[in-house]
């Protein structure tokens, strides 16, 4: 498996996510788990990058965002149950009360 | 100060009191305060006027203070007293001094009274700076300071409409004239670098100028003409001469006191005055003087033509006026501008009795200014009938009474002149001479003699007060003797400086050489127009009726003043409000609303409506610009 293997699944996986943000019309969890997916394609570019390279850093750094993707997961979710006791709905249609 | 400052003050200090503090002090205390100050006035014109006239004093010439100083543009505000200054005095306030006498009695019951007053005063303030001044724009500071008291006083009654539509008439009309007087003055600087009189006219006599300047799209023409002729459109405009008279009748509007001084023997004269004044131009331009025949001599004729047919008593005199003026223009126009001015004189004294005793009879007949509604007046008011007759009388020119003098002169100069535009000036002054008599006449039957039209009024009828009665007595007596105590003015040389003769203008001079028969044919104008008023008058009153229905054209044509008005209304107010309705409509509310300030507005909304709509609400969006964002700015720098 060269490199070129893992970045281009990290393309496919950070496009995947991409599109799952943007074509997503129904629930916000979704788009939170796009952008858990993104941070995933970040990851394996660095974990490929780092092996190829034979240098650490990259897998250090994924952990940090590993972490800050958890922490952001779990506020996401915070947010969105807030959210969902206001307003009884997640449906991202309807989320639009900075429309001008 | 010195005394003849205080000639102009005294007047302005009245007109300050009781305009200002006249609802504090009252009526009686406005009315003392504009009398002292005119009488204080009146004293000092006449003392000066006998220091200058009678004991041939020297020219009084002094700066009061610097007024105006901007580069080389140097004016000071001066007094200038000459002999024709003192005559303009003398006539000035001593007639005005009476005005306001009349008036105590005539605006007896007007709750305005402090403002009727200060507006004379004013007047009579703005007219002694007129005839003081010693340079053009003092002179044009007068001028539209009478200008604006007319206006005031015209529309005194301002809460009736056609009061004030005859003020802005007025106004509007002259100001068509200070317009062309404006651009004299201006011209005037333009060409001798000076406003003052003496430096102008020094110049001027000793041809130091450019001979032709560019006047607008005519090219290069004629300096003095140019200066002359726009300087003549302002006197037009402030005399109601042919074409823009039309202001003259309208404002009778105002009340009769004042059409006494300010449209009959004051204002309107600021016109012959002020060519008078300017004589060492007027010499100097043939085109200008001939222009200045012309169009007197019209006046006088048309005036009178349209004085023939009017009804209302206030209107006859009104065009009975414009008609004098029309004399004293063309005896100016063939430089007998000593006779013009002495026609000013002996006029200013007859022309404010006539309409002094008309206001009597206004008053007696409770405010009816109808004629055809008086009649058989002679027994009720005895007293305004002889004084009335013997104005009548002077303005018809009969023997040894002021206007036979005056009038006399003015044709007999035009006869001597011996010009062609002479010639049909005095031709057009007899014409003139024979209807003035007529309508002079008719005035008097219709009101006075004949079968009372109206019985109740006419038993009701009652003299006038004597403050209104003193006046009258003095003006008669003015009217009477000015002619006779008047007529050295119309010597050679009486005016001395004042007045300069280009060599070979001696009309006034030759004057006194005509042949017997034109000297004779004025009196014979004056019997053939009263024998034939009698005749349609006293003899067969029903014969007017009977000519008017056979020639009605003619009479239609003479009762609407040659349709000047609808002329006017057609060519220029309708025009006026066209053009107005069209910039309020495409100008205003589609160009600089529509496009402009709307317009503005509009296009904001719409913009910020398009850009609103970018600002959707939804998360995905803003993340997708963001990504964009990323996107672009990676592959720039990169």
């Amino acid at each position: 498996m060269s490199l070129n293997h893992y970045l281009v699944l990290g393309a496919i996986l950070f496009t995947i996510g991409i599109f799952g943000i943007f074509l997503n019309r129904r629930n916000v969890i979704v788009i939170m788990m796009s952008i858990e997916l993104i941070l995933l394609a970040v990851n394996i570019n660095f974990v490929a990058f780092s092996r190829y390279m034979g240098n650490v850093d990259g897998q250090i750094v994924t952990f940090f965002v590993l972490a800050v993707a958890a922490a952001e997961a779990a506020i996401g979710l915070a947010i969105l149950v807030a959210f969902f006791r206001n307003r009884a709905t997640i449906d991202v249609e309807e989320i639009d009360s900075m429309k001008g | 100060m010195s005394e003849n400052l205080l000639i102009l003050l005294a007047p302005l200090t009245g007109a300050l009191i009781a305009g200002l503090l006249g609802r504090k002090i009252g009526a009686k205390a406005s009315i003392g305060a504009t009398i002292a100050g005119m009488l204080v006035s009146a004293v000092l014109a006449i003392q000066v006027f006998l220091r200058i006239a009678a004991q041939d004093g020297q020219v009084i010439h002094e700066e009061v203070f610097s007024w105006i100083v901007s580069g080389n543009f140097k004016v000071h505000f001066g007094i200038l007293i000459d002999r024709m200054t003192a005559i303009m005095l003398i006539v000035v306030s001593g007639i005005s001094t009476l005005i306001h006498i009349y008036s105590i009695g005539y605006m007896a019951d007007d709750p305005d009274e402090p403002r009727f007053f200060s507006y004379l005063s004013l007047f009579t303030f703005a007219m002694l700076v007129l005839v003081t001044a010693d340079n053009f724009l003092q002179l044009f500071f007068g001028w539209e300071g009478v200008g604006l008291a007319s206006y005031l006083l015209i529309g005194f009654w301002y809460k009736k409409e056609s009061a004030c539509n005859a003020a802005i008439k007025a106004f509007l009309v002259n100001r068509v004239g200070d317009f062309g007087f404006a651009l004299g003055i201006f011209t005037i600087f333009l060409v001798f670098g000076s406003l003052d009189y003496d430096q102008v006219f020094q110049m001027a006599g000793s041809g130091k100028f450019k001979p032709t300047v560019d006047f607008l799209f005519f090219g290069a023409v004629d300096t003095i003409t140019l200066i002359c002729l726009l300087l003549f459109v302002g006197a037009m405009g402030k005399s109601a001469q042919f074409l823009l008279h039309t202001w003259l009748p309208d404002a009778m509007e105002g009340p009769t006191p004042v059409s006494a001084l300010i449209h009959a023997a004051t204002m309107v004269t600021a016109g012959v005055f002020m060519v008078c004044r300017t004589s060492p131009l007027f010499e100097l331009s043939e085109t200008a003087l001939g222009v200045v025949t012309i169009v007197g001599a019209v006046t006088a004729l048309f005036a009178a033509s349209v004085g023939l047919v009017q009804n209302d008593i206030k209107k006859v005199i009104a065009y009975s006026t414009c008609s004098q003026l029309g004399y004293m223009f063309f005896a100016a126009g063939v430089s007998a501008y000593a006779a013009a001015m002495f026609h000013l004189m002996t006029h200013a004294f007859f022309k404010a009795l006539l309409f002094l005793s008309a206001g009597a009879v206004i008053h007696a007949m409770h405010h009816e200014q109808d004629m055809r509604r008086m009649g058989g007046l002679f027994k009720k008011i005895p007293m305004t009938y002889g004084v009335m007759m013997i104005g009548t009388l002077a303005l018809t020119g009969f023997p040894y009474l002021a206007g036979f003098y005056s009038k006399d002169a003015i044709l007999e100069s035009a006869f001597a002149a011996h010009t062609s535009v002479g010639t049909f000036a005095w031709l057009m002054g007899m014409m003139a001479a024979v209807m003035t008599t007529f309508y002079s006449f008719r005035l008097i039957f219709m009101t006075f003699h004949g079968q009372p039209a109206d019985h109740h009024a006419c038993d009701h009828a009652h003299e006038a007060p004597w403050s209104m009665r003193g006046p009258l007595v003095l003006l008669a007596v003015g009217a009477v003797f000015a002619g006779v105590v008047g007529l050295p003015v119309i010597d050679a040389g009486w005016f001395k400086t004042a007045i300069v003769l280009a060599p070979g203008h001696d009309a006034l001079a030759h004057s006194h050489h005509v042949p017997t028969w034109v000297k004779v044919l004025p009196f014979v104008a004056f019997v053939v127009g009263l024998v034939a008023a009698w005749l349609l008058y006293i003899r067969l009153p029903t014969l007017p009726g009977i000519i008017a229905e056979t020639f009605r054209g003619t009479y239609r044509f003479l009762a609407n003043a040659w349709y000047f008005d609808r002329l006017y209304d057609w060519m220029f107010v309708s025009m006026a409000k066209k053009i107005g309705e069209g910039l309020w409509r495409t100008g205003d509310e589609t160009i600089i609303d529509g496009y402009g300030v709307n317009g503005a507005a509009a296009t904001c909304t719409r913009i910020a409506g398009w850009l609103r709509s970018i600002q959707s609400g939804y998360i995905y969006h803003y993340a997708f610009v963001m990504v964009i964002g990323v996107l672009v700015l990676v592959t720039v720098y990169t």
